[in-house]
């Protein structure tokens, strides 16, 4: 695998995507095969269920492919969507007031194209405290001003947490993009897909773990799925795709190996408090069919993305000695 | 394409992005018929939110009504009502020798659609007012087109009484099965069954 490290930039590329495509090629004619038998009616449910799933993440990939080719400034662009239209599930299952308009108009129209700008144009000193502490004052001043104390905290900690999630979570996987490493400039693409293919096979490996294992949950009232058994085989399998795609990176194989367990740990752990907060709301998933809103449920899949991203990130500058000057340059 | 369609596609966009604008049909599937939708009314936004949720071929036969004194006070006003939603004009004022309903009759008569908010006025949260009796003369008058109950759900949070920026949320259209004047019926019994109807698309809309 040492050897991958001396090819070239697009070689590289064209590896990795060859490598994705092929994979979810093989996932899709496998399911195909298995919808020609005869299914009963659970079967019948679940390979829906696997229908659905295979076409989120051939939409995933294929956004993923077009950002690529398309450069740094489009990537920001997608990722922004993304974060919109996660902003947008959440603050619809969120129980907000009419004195909150004015302060939502601000998560949406301000502090989510700003935090992408500073993102974009790596001015990563603010990019990393514009949000805890700016719009942390910034959201709750605006609904006071709404002049209608009634759960004014529980309003206000919910629209901080929706911003949390899905803008400050979300803007630093195009910062990721955008990070210039020492010995690693105009690579940061590879750094955005090894996080999410990181996050994305812990997440699914605790999943068919949970499902095989059957273990003890931890908090039985927030997921019957989640024991710790279940998220240690996500970790491992996240710190072994982490040391399968070192040579994309810039880490030797140990240190690809540890940040694949940061990453794919704090995603997992991500998700399970989706678990509580969607528990919270009154919803089973954030795409639930049959919920209010017929949300289309990206939430659901970006979630342990937006968790881990923050972790990765800071994680990959103090690893590189960055952390302290700021500038990354 | 000319300029109003495009505008109008835009706006249907625009619609989408902000509030998903899902149309949900329980009753009756979406179909190229005439029909009278009758919705509850919280804001400015619900016509262009069903608009934006109908089917493209079924948007260009689906008419809105407009109270002629504000909506054509300025030439974009105007342009807008009369060239994007070809909207049908009414007056608010009512004259003696007009029926205020004659401009809905007319639409009626050449075959288009229509959608109307029977409250009358933009109602706070929670239920929905008393409607008033234009859906009942106009079932009265055409018996035979289908009147589809409608609930948009959440758009009082997307845009509230006094706010002009919508606030991205989603929400749903949910359109039920149709509903006609039965013989004989009474205008008040009437007018308490269709808003009966319009609340049971709510109770769908929000518990599946």
């Amino acid at each position: 695998m040492g050897a991958l490290r001396d090819y070239t930039l697009n070689h590289q590329v064209a590896l990795l995507f060859v490598g994705l495509f092929g994979l979810l090629g093989l996932a899709t004619l496998l399911t195909f095969w298995r919808g020609l038998r005869e299914l009963t009616l659970a079967q019948e449910a679940s390979q829906e269920r696997l229908w659905r799933d295979l076409r989120a993440v051939w939409f995933g990939a294929v956004l993923f492919w077009v950002a690529w080719a398309l450069g740094a400034v489009v990537a920001t662009l997608l990722f922004g969507l993304v974060s919109f239209i996660a902003l947008r599930e959440f603050i619809s299952l969120t129980h907000t007031r009419r004195a909150d308009h004015r302060s939502l108009l601000l998560a949406f129209f301000v502090v989510l194209p700003l935090q992408f700008v500073l993102a974009g144009s790596r001015f990563f000193d603010l990019f990393t405290v514009f949000i805890p502490v700016y719009v942390f004052l910034a959201i709750p001043l605006v609904s006071a001003f709404g002049n209608d104390p009634k759960r004014f905290l529980e309003r206000t900690a919910k629209i901080q947490w929706a911003i949390m999630v899905c803008i400050f979570g979300m803007s630093h996987a195009p910062a990721l993009l955008l990070l210039d490493l020492p010995g690693y400039s105009g690579r940061g693409a590879f750094m955005v897909f090894y996080l999410v293919a990181v996050v994305a096979s812990a997440h699914l490996a605790q999943d068919l773990a949970s499902r095989w294992l059957r273990r003890r949950p931890v908090a039985r009232a927030i997921s019957r799925n989640f024991s710790w058994r279940a998220w240690g085989v996500g970790v491992a399998a996240a710190g072994l795709i982490g040391v399968a795609l070192y040579w994309a990176t810039p880490f030797k194989p140990i240190p690809a190996l540890l940040m694949g367990v940061v990453a794919g740990g704090s995603g997992t752990l991500g998700g399970f408090v989706m678990m509580a907060l969607k528990r919270d709301a009154g919803v089973k998933s954030w795409g639930n069919r049959d919920s209010v809103t017929g949300a289309v449920g990206l939430l659901d899949w970006v979630a342990p993305l937006c968790f881990a991203a923050p972790v990765f990130f800071h994680a990959v500058r103090w690893y590189f000695g960055l952390g302290t000057s700021g500038a990354a340059s | 394409m000319t300029l109003p369609e495009a505008a109008g596609l835009f706006l249907a966009a625009l619609a989408r992005l902000i509030t998903g604008a899902q149309g949900h049909w329980r009753g009756a599937p979406p179909k190229a018929e005439q029909r009278i939708y009758f919705a509850n009314h919280q804001s400015h936004f619900d016509w262009v939110l069903i608009w934006a949720s109908l089917p493209g071929d079924l948007r260009a036969v689906t008419r809105p009504i407009a109270a002629r004194d504000y909506w054509t006070s300025s030439p974009l006003k105007a342009w807008i009502t009369r060239e994007i939603f070809n909207a049908v004009y009414v007056n608010r004022q009512r004259t003696d020798d007009q029926d205020p309903l004659e401009p809905l009759m007319e639409a009626l008569r050449s075959g288009d659609s229509l959608v109307i908010f029977p409250e009358g006025t933009r109602g706070n949260q929670g239920d929905p007012q008393a409607f008033k009796s234009g859906l009942y003369h106009l079932a009265e008058q055409f018996p035979e087109v289908p009147l589809i109950p409608t609930w948009i759900d959440n758009v009082q949070r997307v845009m509230p009484k006094g706010e002009v920026v919508p606030v991205p949320i989603l929400c749903t259209v949910t359109f039920g099965a149709p509903l006609y004047l039965r013989p004989d019926e009474e205008k008040r019994a009437f007018l308490t069954r269709a808003r009966e109807a319009v609340l049971a698309q709510r109770h769908a809309a929000q518990h599946g």
